[in-house]
């Protein structure tokens, strides 16, 4: 496991409570989970995610996460609906772990309320909450 | 001090069947056919099942060699929580295999089966007698079956009043079937945390019981081994917005004899005998979850329900608001024969055996709790769970812990459950280990700890004594290779 101060936090994304991370682009928003998320979980095996054109209330759970581990919660950051899912994690849930930001992206969403995105933290705020979690 | 049970031996390999396999072989001789032969219809012949062709010495051998490599209760500790791997009496195999029990079919005309309806009678009026509740049916197969009855006794009792209920609550401290149960029933899990102390607060629950809670799920002692202090006053708040209290009684072992579930305000309790009562379980083995209720809800339970009349048992279906069968025949036979071995073989000292398993599990919570971080420091019930953060700074997860437990004999205990502490290891030693045997444990658990700091990598790369070597589970569960 990475002690915080080895966590790669790209100051260009918004990070939400339960380790998901959000990355606008253009119109819409691109999901993942975080390198702290991925790394406390383990080696990921099982990615289920939702199916595009369902849509989701801000904080609700849009899928899971399997490792070797436990199995978490994919809580959905903004509201919205979904327009695209990485179809890659199927075959290789493992990109979650190897490049949790790049090839191992989720979700992209079409927010409905883009005030939500001001509600998250950004990687300071975001590493400030994990130094109190831990 | 006593040597370890692990050590270095000579250990056999075993191919798979398939490897073994010689084309001809064969096990068996079938009789001489004496029927004429018939075509098979085109739908149901195809390539036949790729069937190794084996000696019976060949089986004979490979499984025994599998059961050399195996660990069970019967060989050591097993102090796996949440499961109650105690030791089981051979007297209960004993008795089930007495060929009037064992020989019985199922279909026997009830004239003729009274032995075995009046021993199902029986145990049912025993676990009133230790749960304090009032009527039983021993039909649900397991844990999880006594949870989904629970459940669908739950919807028809508000439905025989009329109302029509959505939502059951559920700590986040019970059995993770709790939720599932629910929600199979078609009811909405609302999630309630535990406090700082590990058990629920009433005001907690208090915060999310309406008009539209049909009941609370409360597994009692919980699973961090504690027992639900308010649990008296969660039932009256949820009793008062008119739902109905459900106890898991998976974790029975710590308050038989002692706790009155009717009283506590329990409107529902399953057990599980193949923990609590002594049978044989895991590796899917069978299992046998009775549902056990107050008086109000007796109408609701499975039919077909054992009456006695005039002396004679028979089975009645005459219970037109029971929800209906849930079990082919009566549930598992065999497992309830065992448990009734059991309950009769201990009598009043079934209060000594959760006595003694409460006292097991403090007795390894205060020995390990200066080399295991211990969450919540206070008198646990018949298991203790600590975590991995000691050791967090040489970076030693709890998995590679147990891991290296297995070099020293034991079998790890459960680990990364229950999901409120981070790295959990939950620890259930069970009344039957002695004084020594704990102490054992104790050491080896701190003989680990020691290593944890000393030499990391060993317990990275553990177990190094058993047959199989750490395993790579990360490839087992992305490419699982499901054939022979």
């Amino acid at each position: 496991m990475k002690e915080l101060g080895e966590l790669n936090l790209p100051d260009d994304l918004r990070y939400a409570e339960d380790h998901e991370w959000v990355r606008l682009a253009g119109d819409k928003v691109v999901v993942g989970v975080s390198d702290y998320a991925q790394d406390r979980l383990g080696d990921i095996t099982y990615v289920e995610i939702p199916q595009v054109g369902d849509a989701f209330k801000k904080g609700e759970s849009c899928g899971t996460l399997e490792s070797v581990k436990a199995v978490a919660d994919l809580f959905i950051p903004l509201s919205g609906e979904i327009l695209a899912v990485n179809d890659a994690l199927a075959e290789s849930p493992g990109l979650v772990n190897e490049d949790p930001y790049g090839e191992g992206w989720i979700l992209e969403v079409k927010p409905l309320n883009a005030a939500e995105l001001d509600e998250l933290m950004d990687s300071d705020a975001y590493l400030l909450m994990l130094e109190r979690l831990e | 001090m006593r040597e370890f049970p692990g050590t270095t031996g000579l250990v056999f390999n075993e191919p798979l069947l398939w490897e073994k396999a010689k084309k001809g072989r064969c096990g068996m001789s079938l009789p001489r056919r004496d029927v004429d032969p018939a075509p098979l219809d085109d739908d149901l012949a195809g390539d036949a099942p790729d069937f190794p062709d084996l000696s019976e010495v060949d089986v004979v051998r490979h499984y025994t060699r599998l059961s050399q490599w195996n660990f069970a209760v019967d060989l050591g500790m097993y102090p796996l929580g949440s499961c109650t791997m105690k030791y089981n009496p051979k007297i209960n195999e004993k008795l089930a295999a007495i060929p009037g029990f064992a020989g019985a079919h199922p279909l026997l005309p009830v004239e003729i089966a009274q032995g075995a309806l009046r021993l199902m009678f029986e145990l049912e009026r025993f676990l009133t007698e230790i749960t304090g509740l009032d009527a039983v049916s021993l039909q649900p197969a397991a844990g999880a079956q006594g949870e989904l009855a629970g459940m669908l006794m739950i919807h028809a009792f508000h439905k025989s009043k009329g109302s029509h209920r959505t939502k059951i609550i559920v700590p986040d401290t019970a059995h993770g079937t709790n939720p599932a149960s629910a929600a199979l029933c078609g009811y909405v899990p609302v999630k309630v945390r535990s406090n700082d102390q590990g058990i629920l607060s009433p005001e907690a629950v208090a915060a999310v019981t309406d008009e539209e809670t049909a009941g609370i799920m409360i597994t009692n002692p919980n699973t961090l081994g504690l027992f639900e202090e308010n649990i008296s006053q969660i039932a009256r708040i949820v009793h008062e917005k008119g739902g109905l209290v459900y106890c898991d009684g998976a974790n029975m072992n710590a308050v038989m004899g002692i706790v009155d579930a009717k009283k506590m305000g329990v409107d529902i309790q399953h057990l599980n005998l193949h923990k609590t009562f002594s049978t044989p379980h895991g590796a899917g083995g069978p299992g046998s979850g009775p549902v056990c209720v107050t008086e109000q809800l007796a109408r609701f339970l499975p039919v077909p329900r054992i009456v006695q009349r005039n002396g004679q048992y028979a089975f009645s279906e005459e219970y037109p608001e029971s929800i209906g069968k849930l079990h082919a025949f009566y549930g598992n036979f065999g497992v309830m024969i065992k448990a009734y071995s059991y309950i009769l073989t201990m009598g009043p000292q079934l209060k000594r055996v959760s006595e003694l398993a409460v006292l097991n599990a403090n007795y390894v919570k205060e020995k390990l709790k200066s080399v295991l971080h211990l969450p919540h420091d206070r008198p646990c019930m018949h298991e203790c769970v600590f975590s991995d953060r000691f050791q967090k700074d040489h970076k030693i997860t709890t998995l590679d812990m147990v891991k290296r437990l297995m070099d020293y004999g034991f079998h790890p205990p459960t680990i990364y459950f229950p999901l409120v502490v981070e790295g959990a290891i939950m620890i259930e030693p069970t009344e039957t280990e002695s004084k020594e045997d704990l102490d054992l444990f104790i050491d080896a658990f701190k003989a680990v700890a020691k290593e944890a700091e000393q030499a990391p990598e060993l317990l990275r790369q553990a177990p190094g004594r058993c047959k199989v070597k750490r395993l790579d589970e990360t490839s087992a569960a992305r490419h699982p290779c499901l054939s022979g």
